[in-house]
């Protein structure tokens, strides 16, 4: 198939279509009402730089890419290690490996929406409970501080994600020849200097895939955010995505929302940039 | 030997206990769902004695459950089939022409991934909006758009193990381009395809915002109508617990069927 080929075009249009209507020219059309008094249906003034200036001076958005960025770090982390752990566990030889498998995922097939309110009422009532059958005051009054609706948001996170990224160690473990592991054992390499020294160094890459996939998840989380604590107590909890979804839709600033979401672009693809530069670099180094 | 064997029995009784506490919330959903409302009150950690059927009821009615269950399932499996064509031809278009064009088209399709829904999701349904397109069929559109990319990166890369010897050999024997793709390079994509229908089917199924924004009540999909309800009932939790169990049913007996499929497309996505 040439460029001249119809046949080409043909197929491609579909997609072409779908991608320019939904993403390419919504996105274009919005980089420029960014710089107007856009109400959603029409742009009377050209501001120029004003609504980039004023959400630097916008607390409620600082706030809420402070909260995202700790969030995100946090359960980056968590995550990860969990994720391993669960790997490392069910790529053991026992019994129950592909029955811990199906659970440990599940979570994961659910949307953030539904987990989100299943977690409010462990939270809430659950944790209450709890917490006064056992005499410990901490579990009570969950989801109304901000630090406990932080560690409810990063439980509901690990409790969903950890399974994926479990998946995607597997798929690395799975690679590592057993008798790489065999040799070393033979050669009287204990358990963790086996771990340390061969299953580490060629687990590697699939960090960096996890990684970087926990941090833009995590970035663009919204869903949970918006049914486990809604952003409160007085939007102390709200995220950069929920941020801009109500700067929209409930105050009607559309140019001012527009602007952070370009902002919210510019984080997203430094993150998945840097990733292909690491990704490349690797490459190289191998 | 005998610390060996001692070491699995606990690694499995490890396994065992984490098992249990990943299962737990769902336990604890389910059975509250099934208890009074002064049952919660007083404990929620035990298994009901009353089995209220009645929390269910109830909740299939507010959540006019069959209708939400039947406009999930019709915008999934359109959204997911309109993809599936249309990325794999796109995909075995942009595989089979070598010249820089096609580079260049596939290096836009890979980086619109980049552009987060926030970024774009004021002017687009604003744009719908003034065609009249705030309904199923445009939902069905947009998902095409945002949903487009990650396939056809995929069905990209699954054509380079695809000889191109079997295209010539199919217009040798009088075979257009169109029938080419579809009756011989269509049905040796299959097993990314599968992959393809995986991943979008869980994210659609389960997208909450996009439809919030394009769908009426009236003609809202599981997540959304979810969300209405949970409002409605906020200080009743057997009833939302009722309500969320019927809505994690339909995953739960998808997940039970095509397990194996689904662990293997969701593990596909992410490392490729």
């Amino acid at each position: 198939m040439s460029n001249r080929d119809l046949s080409f075009w043909l197929f491609l249009t579909p997609v072409l279509l779908g991608l320019s209507l939904v993403v390419i020219i919504p996105f274009v059309y919005g980089l420029v009402y960014s710089f107007t008094d856009w109400d959603g249906l029409t742009a009377n003034v050209f501001l120029g730089l004003e609504n980039y200036i004023n959400l630097f001076k916008d607390s409620e958005f600082i706030n809420a890419l402070w909260f995202t960025i700790k969030f995100s770090v946090v359960s980056v982390i968590l995550l990860n290690i969990l994720g391993l752990v669960l790997a490392l566990l069910v790529t053991r030889k026992i019994q129950s490996s592909n029955f811990l498998r199906t659970i440990f995922f599940m979570p994961n097939l659910i949307g953030g929406l539904i987990l989100g309110f299943i977690w409010q009422f462990i939270f809430i009532s659950v944790f209450d409970d709890i917490g006064k059958a056992l005499g410990i005051s901490a579990l009570s009054g969950w989801l109304s501080t901000t630090n406990t609706g932080f560690w409810g948001l990063v439980i509901l996170m690990c409790w969903q994600m950890a399974g994926y990224i479990m998946i995607i160690y597997i798929a690395y473990l799975q690679n590592i020849p057993s008798e790489l592991i065999e040799a070393a054992e033979i050669d009287g390499a204990n358990s963790w200097q086996r771990f340390r020294n061969i299953t580490f160094p060629l687990v590697a890459p699939a960090f960096t895939i996890s990684m970087f996939l926990t941090l833009s998840n995590s970035f663009k989380i919204y869903d949970q955010n918006l049914s486990l604590t809604d952003g409160g107590p007085f939007n102390s909890t709200q995220m950069v995505a929920m941020e801009i979804v109500r700067t929209a839709f409930t105050e009607n600033e559309m140019a001012y929302a527009q602007a952070k979401g370009i902002i919210f672009f510019l984080i997203v693809a430094i993150i998945a940039i840097t990733q292909v530069y690491y990704n490349k670099k690797r490459e190289v180094d191998m | 030997m005998k610390t060996k064997r001692k070491n699995i029995l606990i690694i499995e009784l490890i396994g065992l206990v984490l098992g249990l506490l990943w299962l737990s919330p769902f336990y604890l959903m389910i059975a509250n769902a099934f208890k009074t409302k002064r049952e919660i009150f007083e404990g929620v950690l035990g298994i009901p004695d009353s089995f209220m059927i009645d929390n269910f009821i109830q909740a299939f009615i507010d959540l006019t459950f069959l209708r939400s269950l039947f406009n999930s399932v019709l915008i999934t499996g359109l959204s997911v089939a309109v993809i599936i064509i249309f990325s794999s031809m796109a995909g075995y278009a942009l595989a089979r022409n070598k010249s820089k064009l096609s580079g260049v088209l596939l290096l836009i399709f890979v980086s619109a991934m980049l552009i987060p829904f926030q970024s774009v999701m004021i002017p687009l349904v604003s744009l719908f909006g003034k065609v009249e397109m705030l309904n199923h069929a445009g939902l069905i559109f947009m998902y095409l758009g945002f949903g487009c990319s990650l396939s056809i990166f995929l069905y990209h890369g699954a054509m380079t193990g695809i000889s191109k010897s079997l295209d010539e050999a199919a217009i040798i024997d009088g075979a257009n381009k169109l029938q080419t793709f579809w009756y011989i390079i269509f049905p040796l994509l299959k097993p990314i395809s599968v992959t393809v229908a995986i991943l979008n089917v869980i994210w659609i199924w389960n997208d909450y915002l996009l439809p919030s924004l394009v769908l009426s009540e009236s003609n809202a999909t599981i997540p959304l109508k979810m969300f209405f309800f949970f409002g409605q009932y906020t200080k009743q939790w057997h009833l939302a617990l009722a309500g969320l169990t019927l809505a994690v049913i339909p995953v739960i007996v998808g997940y039970f069927f095509a397990q194996k499929q689904i662990i293997e497309g969701v593990s596909d996505g992410a490392v490729k």
